[in-house]
């Protein structure tokens, strides 16, 4: 029982490839041999393929939809509409947001591309060929694209199924098109720090309408049982069981009855959490056809018509003293939710925790308004590699910093520094109500501008600008909210937003471990099994992680908004500690002494001063199986569900520097420093890889990427052809670093990092190429800086020649 | 739609099939022949995720005709693993961290492989350059670059030490 002490306790620690370690990752194995396992990539036998006719239409009435001629083309079984789906009430679906979203296009089409009939064929190209005969005839309708024109006094009414509601799911409304008024903060004494204020600034910011674009699109196979009346929902969803709870209350199906697989996902950053047609449609072809029907995204569909992000119209406006101090904060935004109110985000939410608008300062007072409007795109906002419009309030005030520092003439570090909140602040409670957990501003900053020689670069700017050379040094001090949350405040459905976990210990000494979140490529097998591994001393190469399966997985919410490691590695720490306890109770009875006698020491349990009598991790196993003491249950398994106290809050301090061309516009990014906190770090190898990713997002969002329209809602630009994609040769090199503050109430420490980078990179971006022209009197330039609009303001100053 | 026989060697085997003339490679290989590693990411040869060898050329076979492959040779990232040893670029991959969601993966370390025949000692720049049609989404390109580069150096030892 007691095993001589061949190793020291540092190299049976290194054995157990646990918590800090580089370990390499196991999902790795499949996915270089292309063994991976995607949607696509399931074919189920007699499995047919669906695909939709879509509109050509911003806004129509649907006349009529003559289908005769695609039923005739050979492969093609059926065609769904709306009028097929009304029978079962399936043609409209409630959206997480409180709303309601066609499924098809009842009576009227909202955007353009939306789903207007079902093709189910016995392949695509039968699909494909069916599409192009069913014949819909369109009475156009006038179109609304400004979301600004939406609120006016006879602007079209878009949503007439709703247009004499009271409110649509998130509080009173006062426009046909409007959909929610969401505040927060202490208006009165905001206005009357905005009167006494020595200096005040006001800048219009518009954060564009964008896209995550995995490499992978949405897709689905619906497979209903029809003698067991089972339904299999395979799918490219980022939260499975929210998917089956949906799924069971459109469906009327028991959740009992209903399997959700979400098989390996090619990337999701939001794009995955919501509910749509195209999974509807599939569930009801399968239902009526009684074969597995597969549907599977195009590009175009899925930038045009699944989870868009941001669209948000902002005015920021500081109050100061004459040293650039803060004394207040306001910030209106006009939210752009397309045609139908389907942001993906928790219900109490509907701007999202943009009341982190504060950041990473000690504001005194500060008020917040949004509103939700219609217009005729397409529906949304998800959040796109961001925890809930985080990323749309810390480019507001990383923005609006610059402009203050610019007006009163301060160096954009200084006027950081001098409103930091400091750290012996925290907790902190923000005036908008958040309770900042931990951090330490401004030795992040320092340790920032230290790395990249702040001083010789401003001297450097200096020097370039006196000889008409343009160069922007770009900070961004941001500070997140993220781990979706606690059960007071937030919850999808009612449902609380735990995360939960299942861990079984097997006699022989391994472990398979069960989670409610699905990795999109965040590496959660090899993350999750690193954190198991020490916390219950068996190594992680032997603990089997999985995810994505309803019918194993315990409920869980689902990986988003940066969740999975302040929530779903809580529930993983605290199970592992569940088994331990019992372990240890088990070890008392091997060891024959009491447990208050043992110490746990890496991989064992050890007598007190007996350094030699000890238990293992993978003895306590066997014996949890075959030698018990009285009064303890066989086995060793347990499941936690973990409600957090508080969110986490990671921050970060990103130095971008970049050389402009005044006669092209075309910015050429220098260096990128980004140096991120998310407390105790779990795998660094895989941080690193997720602030390359994010920086490399926020890099396309800064700098090229919009989804534009055109006045008759066109949607240009919904391929990879004009949707600007960062490839190998304009993606900068990325400079990484970090601070380490843990947070105080996870039981890890750790505060989660994948949406970090993209939070705090794009106002990295965008306030470089600002600075780059603050000599010359700008103060914002609206996003995406793309060379031909950094041009336009070179040519209007006058500087292109 | 009439149907047109074809023939060809994937992965050094022979393969066979009867694809319409608009039937796609890459439909070809996935819906045919099981090959399931290349993806498909968009429709206008812009992702790279159904990148594969056609020919000792790299194609992204979602705008090639299967017919267009009849008599060809056809590398996937099947392919690439020889004898059940890891090809270098499979192996550094994993090592550097190149993949997150691997859905470009197979596409890229296929493109990669070409690249390495093509120029077996790329610089950093190169290598951007190299692989400049195959999108990722994750990784930020980084680590895949060094991947590459520490594959070319893997593959340069191997080749000096035979």
């Amino acid at each position: 029982m007691s095993e001589t002490k061949t190793e020291t306790a540092a190299e049976r620690e290194a054995a157990l490839g646990g918590i800090g370690c580089d370990k390499r990752r196991k999902e790795d194995a499949r996915f270089i041999r292309g063994q991976g396992n995607y949607i696509d990539d399931i074919k189920l036998p007699n499995m047919v393929f669906g695909d939709f006719v879509r509109s050509p239409y911003a806004h129509a009435r649907i006349k009529s939809i003559d289908a005769e001629k695609a039923k005739a083309v050979p492969g093609v079984i059926a065609v769904l509409t709306a009028a097929d789906l009304k029978p079962l009430n399936l043609h409209w679906m409630p959206t997480l947001a409180g709303d309601t979203q066609a499924v098809l296009a009842d009576e009227k089409v909202h955007f353009q591309n939306q789903e207007v009939a079902f093709v189910i064929a016995e392949d695509r190209y039968a699909a494909a060929d069916g599409i192009q005969l069913v014949d819909v005839d369109y009475e156009e309708l006038p179109v609304l694209i400004d979301p600004k024109k939406a609120l006016e006094d006879g602007a079209p009414i878009l949503r007439e199924d709703v247009k004499d509601k009271d409110e649509v799911g998130q509080g009173p409304r006062r426009h046909p098109n409007h959909i929610f008024n969401w505040q927060s903060g202490d208006k009165d004494a905001t206005d009357k720090a905005f009167a006494g204020a020595q200096v005040t600034v006001k800048e219009e910011i518009f954060y564009q309408r964008v896209h995550p674009a995995p490499i992978e699109t949405c897709g689905c196979v619906a497979s209903m049982d029809a003698v067991s009346g089972r339904l299999t929902l395979y799918g490219t969803f980022q939260a499975p069981h929210v998917v089956r709870t949906i799924v069971s209350l459109i469906a009327g199906l028991p959740e009992s009855k209903i399997r959700v697989i979400s098989p390996d996902v090619g990337g999701g950053f939001g794009n995955k959490v919501g509910a749509y047609p195209g999974y509807v449609c599939a569930i009801v072809g399968s239902i009526v056809l009684g074969r597995p029907v597969k549907w599977i995204e195009s590009r175009i569909d899925n930038i045009s018509t699944t989870a868009f992000a941001r669209d948000y119209h902002m005015t920021g406006e500081l109050a100061a003293d004459k040293d650039g101090k803060i004394t207040g904060l306001r910030a209106n935004v006009l939210a752009d939710h397309g045609a139908f109110n389907t942001h993906a985000q928790p219900m109490k939410w509907p701007a999202g925790f943009f009341n982190i608008v504060t950041g990473s300062y000690d504001v005194p007072t500060a008020h917040v308004t949004v509103d939700g409007v219609y217009t005729n795109k397409a529906p949304g906002g998800v959040s796109y590699r961001c925890s809930f419009r985080v990323t749309e309030a810390a480019y507001l005030i990383e923005r609006m910093l610059d402009v203050l520092a610019q007006k009163i003439g301060v160096d954009k570090a200084e006027i950081r520094l001098r409103n930091f909140i400091k750290p012996e602040q925290f907790p902190y409670n923000s005036c908008l109500g958040w309770e900042y957990d931990s951090g330490d501003y401004p030795a992040a900053l320092k340790q920032a501008m230290k790395a990249v020689g702040y001083e010789d670069l401003r001297k450097e700017q200096a020097e370039k600008r006196a000889r008409g050379e343009l160069m922007g040094i770009g900070i961004a001090t941001f500070t997140e909210i993220v781990g979706a949350g606690p059960s007071r405040n937030c919850d999808i459905l009612g449902i609380k937003m735990f995360e939960s976990c299942e861990i079984r210990v097997h006699p022989t000494g391994s472990a398979t471990a069960r989670l409610g979140t699905k990795s999109t490529g965040q590496g959660h097998e090899t993350t999750y099994a690193q954190i198991i591994a020490t916390e219950i001393g068996i190594p992680s190469d032997l603990i089997t992680v999985e995810e994505g399966d309803t019918d194993t997985a315990p409920y869980g919410l689902g990986t988003y908004g940066s969740r999975t490691t302040p929530v779903g590695a809580a529930a993983a720490a605290r199970a592992g500690r569940k088994i331990r306890e019992k372990a240890k109770k088990i070890a008392a009875h091997m060891l024959e002494v009491s447990e208050n006698d043992l110490e746990w020491d890496v991989d064992r349990f050890t007598v007190k001063g007996v350094p030699d009598l000890s238990a293992t991790m993978k003895d306590i196993a066997m014996a949890a199986y075959s030698n018990l003491p009285e009064g303890l249950e066989h086995g060793l398994e347990v499941v936690d569900y973990y409600d957090p106290p508080n969110m986490t809050y990671p921050f970060g301090a990103y130095i971008c520097v970049v050389d402009v061309n005044r006669h092209t516009g075309e910015i050429s990014v220098r260096s990128f420093y980004a140096l991120d906190d998310c407390g105790t770090r779990i795998n660094p190898m895989i941080i690193e890889g997720q602030v390359h990713g994010g920086l490399t997002e926020a890099f396309g969002i800064a700098m090229g990427q919009e989804i534009v329209y055109d006045d008759m809602g066109n949607v240009l630009g919904a391929s990879f052809l004009d949707y600007f994609m960062p490839t190998a040769v304009e993606t900068p090199h990325w400079e990484t670093d970090h601070t380490v503050t843990p947070s105080p109430h996870h039981p890890l420490g750790a505060k989660g990092v994948g949406e970090s980078p993209n939070v705090g990179g794009v106002p990295a971006f965008s306030n470089a190429v600002v600075d780059a022209f603050a000599h010359l009197g700008v103060t914002h330039m609206p996003m995406p800086h793309a060379a031909w609009r950094v041009w336009q303001t070179c040519h209007e100053l006058g500087i292109d020649k | 739609m009439a149907k047109t026989d074809i023939k060809l060697t994937v992965n050094g085997q022979e393969a066979a099939g009867s694809v319409e003339p608009r039937t796609l490679l890459i439909h070809f290989l996935r819906e045919q022949l099981g090959l399931t590693g290349s993806h498909i990411g968009c429709e206008t040869s812009h992702c790279g995720a159904c990148t594969v060898d056609l020919n000792g050329k790299s194609v992204k076979s979602c705008t090639v005709f299967a017919v267009q492959a009849d008599g060809g040779e056809v590398l996937t990232v099947e392919g690439l693993a020889q004898g059940g040893e890891l090809h270098p670029l499979q192996a550094a991959f994993a090592e550097d961290h190149g993949l997150q969601c691997g859905f470009c993966t197979p596409g890229m370390l296929v493109r990669a492989h070409r690249l390495l025949q093509e120029n077996p000692d790329p610089s950093d720049a190169e290598v951007r350059v190299g692989i400049s049609g195959n999108l990722c989404r994750c990784t930020g390109y980084q680590n895949i670059v060094k991947a590459i580069r520490n594959a070319a150096q893997a593959m340069r030892e191997k080749e000096a030490a035979q």
